[in-house]
């Protein structure tokens, strides 16, 4: 197993916004994450990704502990994140959020720039044409010079998940990375998650589309109230009748 | 030529003290840079100033030496600072490094060995014209260069959104830290060499106005881009000469028209003066 | 002993003039979130306008009051009118609000330079008849009594009018949350206006006291007074009332008391600074503040 999830707890002010989740990721795996709008969702992405810090439990990333390490050292290790409320740098334009994405792949030392060495100047081309191949990958590539803030609210989740891809992450967390986008661009989405996912790279993501989640995924892990449902294939968790109470409510 | 002459007897003072506030206002620039509101820039002048002025009058070191330690002291005392106080953020780490600056002040004016509340006096003239710029210059091309290294990128992530910068794999702390230090050093740097023009230096002068003056050379400039600060001092200082010149001598007036240009750019050039000048993207960029 | 009493009875006296003081900064930062650095500036003004309409037209103290109040009120309907109520919407709001506050208090700043010179004013002898009193050693004046009861009796009618009165209420639950407020059908431009209004009233307030207190006015006697604000309202906890008030009784005492203890005046500020400091360190939230870290 490449992430293990096992036992996690948080609260915030005595709610149990997660109540000993555990499940596992595999690797090369499309793992959705799904369940009813405050079933802590969210919350187990930023406690995966170190912004969260659990009261219980213990996340392994091949067999290493890391729920106790700092967001910037969880990056380190190779998992990237989305944010549900798109966290872009609006002060700078496209391709410059993807090279401020690149900070741990590309090392762009001040000596040699300050000594004006031919050196940083070709390194520096090849860290702007691997940012160009970021925004081509979620086809944007003509929108570089555009500022951040200009861009449509699509276009804007597809930024944010180049961004995550110059961290070049073994696991990716995309927190609903097709919320507001019509069909052609949830489409196009979804082919750049399979594509990535052939590739090797790790998806664990969260999304209220059940379409989506279910033609996109080879796992699903239902969350509510903070506490795993179940976890399986997406045909057997469709079936699960707890899975069908918590989405049909108090009227099933 | 003689013309120029001319103008460097007139002016030369001027000229002297632009540059000087210009380096100040790059020192503060660069922990804005990082999204980081100091007040505490002024207080790390003084550091600088002082240990410069006393190292100059008491221990006979040369000049280079005296002012280089000056600003070393002033990083050193910004990384012990900075540790604990950049975990504060927006308008508690403008207060506490404010604070600071007024511990600093009032250490000042009770030691014996920075002169009290007269000050230093007698320090020996040193610093020069061609120092100066020479100076800025490089702090300016230092800027940047800084910008386009791995610091650089981290700073303006930091500034844009610190919880995604971190997202990214940047070491939020390390980095404000940094940034914190850098602006120390050019601080420190720059008092010590205010203390080697102006032949006094008293607790009063790093207090907590001129410190809110850093931060107007930065947003009258502009902090988005390295000479935006330069602007910013240039303009501000050389003012009550402009105003002399038309005739405006009433302190109250220029020190009126002084809030009235900072009014005026917070309220409609958010970016500063210096986004009149260039419309870059990444300089004028939206910020919804 | 009696020395000793003495001083505290000083501090009190001068605290509370903080504490009023503070009261209207830490309002403004509740509701809005934003530090009104001109605050200082009103208290200057106040000040001094209540000295020119005693010294100027004869009037009695106890009329120049409210006007020079009433003035301070107003001033801080211009203060949100063209400093604050532009950049609401922007998304640096607290940034820029500092910013063009710290503009603002320039302006202001100029203004008194202007009016009223550079030098050091007093109020003219007998503008208030002052006994003397002496108990068990202590020296207080009916001048301090009556300071301590205005500054009392302003913060109480604070307290009421925030608890009792619509206008009051409302400026609370904007406090708690604009958007929440805004729902509520509360005209939230007008409730921020009226915030602004109440605080400046009580700096301008604030700054007579002060005035007849220390018998000296002049247009920079709000840069220490705010630096010391700033204190009182982070010990007090941003945006808490009570804590304002405690804070700045606390403030006064620390004072005199370093003062007697050490000796020298000098050390004043530094102790207070140096708890600052340590309270921003280890406590952000203040000593009665609810813990709300707000990014400027």
């Amino acid at each position: 197993m490449l992430l293990e999830i096992v036992g996690i707890t948080k609260t915030f002010g005595g709610i149990r916004a997660l109540d000993g989740v555990s499940f596992s990721v595999e690797k090369g795996a499309i793992h959705g994450l799904i369940g009813p709008n405050g079933a802590g969702k969210t919350t187990l992405i930023n406690v995966l990704s170190g912004t969260a810090k659990p009261m219980e439990g213990r996340i392994l990333l091949e067999g290493a502990l890391i729920h106790s390490l700092p967001p910037y050292k969880v990056a380190a290790l190779g998992i990237a994140r989305t944010f549900q409320n798109i966290r872009l740098f609006a002060g700078m334009n496209c391709v410059e959020n993807v090279i401020a994405g690149q900070h741990l792949k590309a090392k762009r030392q001040l000596l040699p720039r300050l000594l004006h060495l031919p050196s940083a100047n070709r390194e520096e081309r090849e860290y702007r044409d691997k940012a160009m191949a970021c925004l081509k990958r979620v086809g944007i590539e003509h929108r570089a010079a555009i500022p951040a803030g200009y861009l449509s609210y699509g276009e804007r989740r597809r930024l944010e998940i180049a961004r995550a891809l110059a961290l070049e992450p073994r696991i990716l967390l995309l927190d609903e990375p097709v919320a507001g986008m019509r069909r052609r661009g949830i489409e196009q989405v979804g082919g750049l998650i399979r594509s990535l996912a052939t590739q090797g790279m790790t998806i664990l993501l969260i999304e209220h589309n059940m379409k989506f989640v279910m033609e996109l995924c080879s796992r699903i892990t239902v969350l509510n109230f903070g506490r795993v449902i179940t976890t399986g294939a997406p045909s057997e968790v469709g079936r699960h009748p707890q899975v069908i109470e918590a989405y049909l409510g108090a009227e099933a | 030529m003689a013309f120029l002459m001319h103008f460097f007897a007139v002016y030369g003072n001027l000229v002297n003290f632009i540059g000087i506030n210009a380096l100040m206002a790059l020192g503060l620039y660069v922990t804005l840079s990082a999204g980081q509101l100091s007040l505490g820039n002024a207080a790390f002048a003084g550091i600088g100033g002082y240990t410069a002025g006393i190292l100059t009058m008491q221990f006979h070191a040369p000049y280079i030496l005296s002012i280089t330690s000056g600003a070393m002291l002033s990083g050193i005392v910004a990384v012990l600072i900075g540790l604990p106080v950049l975990r504060l953020r927006g308008v508690f780490l403008a207060m506490a490094t404010l604070s600071f600056g007024e511990v600093v002040r009032i250490a000042a004016v009770n030691l014996t060995i920075t002169g009290g509340a007269q000050g230093l006096v007698g320090i020996p003239n040193k610093t020069t014209t061609g120092l100066i710029f020479t100076v800025l210059a490089l702090t300016g091309y230092f800027m940047a260069k800084l910008r386009q290294s791995r610091i650089g990128w981290s700073f303006e992530s930091i500034r844009e959104d610190e919880a995604a910068a971190a997202s990214l794999g940047v070491n939020t702390t390390f980095y404000k830290t940094v940034a914190f230090t850098i602006g120390a050093i050019i601080s420190g740097l720059a008092g010590g060499m205010y203390a080697h023009l102006n032949f006094i230096i008293s607790p009063g002068e790093f207090g907590f106005s001129a410190a809110v003056q850093l931060l107007i050379y930065n947003i009258v400039g502009g902090t988005r881009i390295w000479y935006g600060p330069l602007l910013g001092a240039t303009l501000l200082t050389a003012l009550p000469e402009v105003l002399r010149g038309i005739g405006v001598t009433a302190g109250p007036i220029r020190m009126c028209v002084n809030g009235i240009i900072l009014l005026l750019v917070i309220l409609f050039l958010p970016n500063g003066l210096i986004s009149l000048l260039s419309r870059s993207s990444s300089i004028a960029g939206p910020r919804p | 002993m009696s020395l000793l009493l003495q001083q505290l009875v000083n501090g009190l006296f001068i605290g509370s003039v903080y504490g009023l003081f503070a009261v209207g900064y830490t309002l403004v930062f509740g509701v809005l979130d934003i530090l009104n650095m001109a605050h200082a500036t009103v208290f200057t003004l106040g000040g001094l306008v209540a000295l020119w309409l005693v010294e100027g037209s004869g009037m009695s103290i106890w009329a120049a009051f409210p006007l020079a109040v009433l003035f301070s009120g107003l001033l801080g309907l211009v203060l949100d009118r063209v400093a604050f109520a532009p950049l609401r919407q922007r998304s640096d709001t607290y940034f820029s609000g500092l910013i063009s506050s710290i503009a603002m208090a320039i302006i202001f700043e100029s203004a008194a330079l202007g009016l009223f010179g550079a030098h050091t004013v007093r109020f003219p002898p007998n503008t208030i008849k002052t006994d003397i009193w002496r108990i068990e050693g202590v020296t207080i004046t009916s001048l301090q009594v009556e300071i301590v009861l205005v500054a009392l009796i302003l913060m109480g009618a604070l307290s009421l009018f925030l608890h009792r009165t619509r206008t009051g209420k409302a400026i609370r639950a904007v406090a708690e949350s604009e958007r929440t407020a805004r729902l509520l059908g509360i005209h939230v431009d007008g409730i921020i206006a009226s915030t602004f209004f109440v605080s400046s009233a009580l700096g301008g307030a604030a700054g007579i006291l002060f005035g007849l207190y220390f018998d000296a006015l002049s247009p920079d006697m709000g840069r220490s007074i705010e630096l010391k604000g700033l204190a009182v309202i982070v010990l007090g906890g941003m945006g808490s009332i009570p804590g304002a008030i405690l804070g700045g009784l606390t403030f006064g005492l620390s004072e005199v008391l370093t003062v007697a203890v050490t000796g020298k005046s000098n050390l004043r500020d530094a102790v207070a600074f140096t708890v600052l400091f340590a309270v921003l360190l280890l406590r952000p939230e203040g000593l009665l503040g609810r813990r709300r870290a707000r990014e400027v």
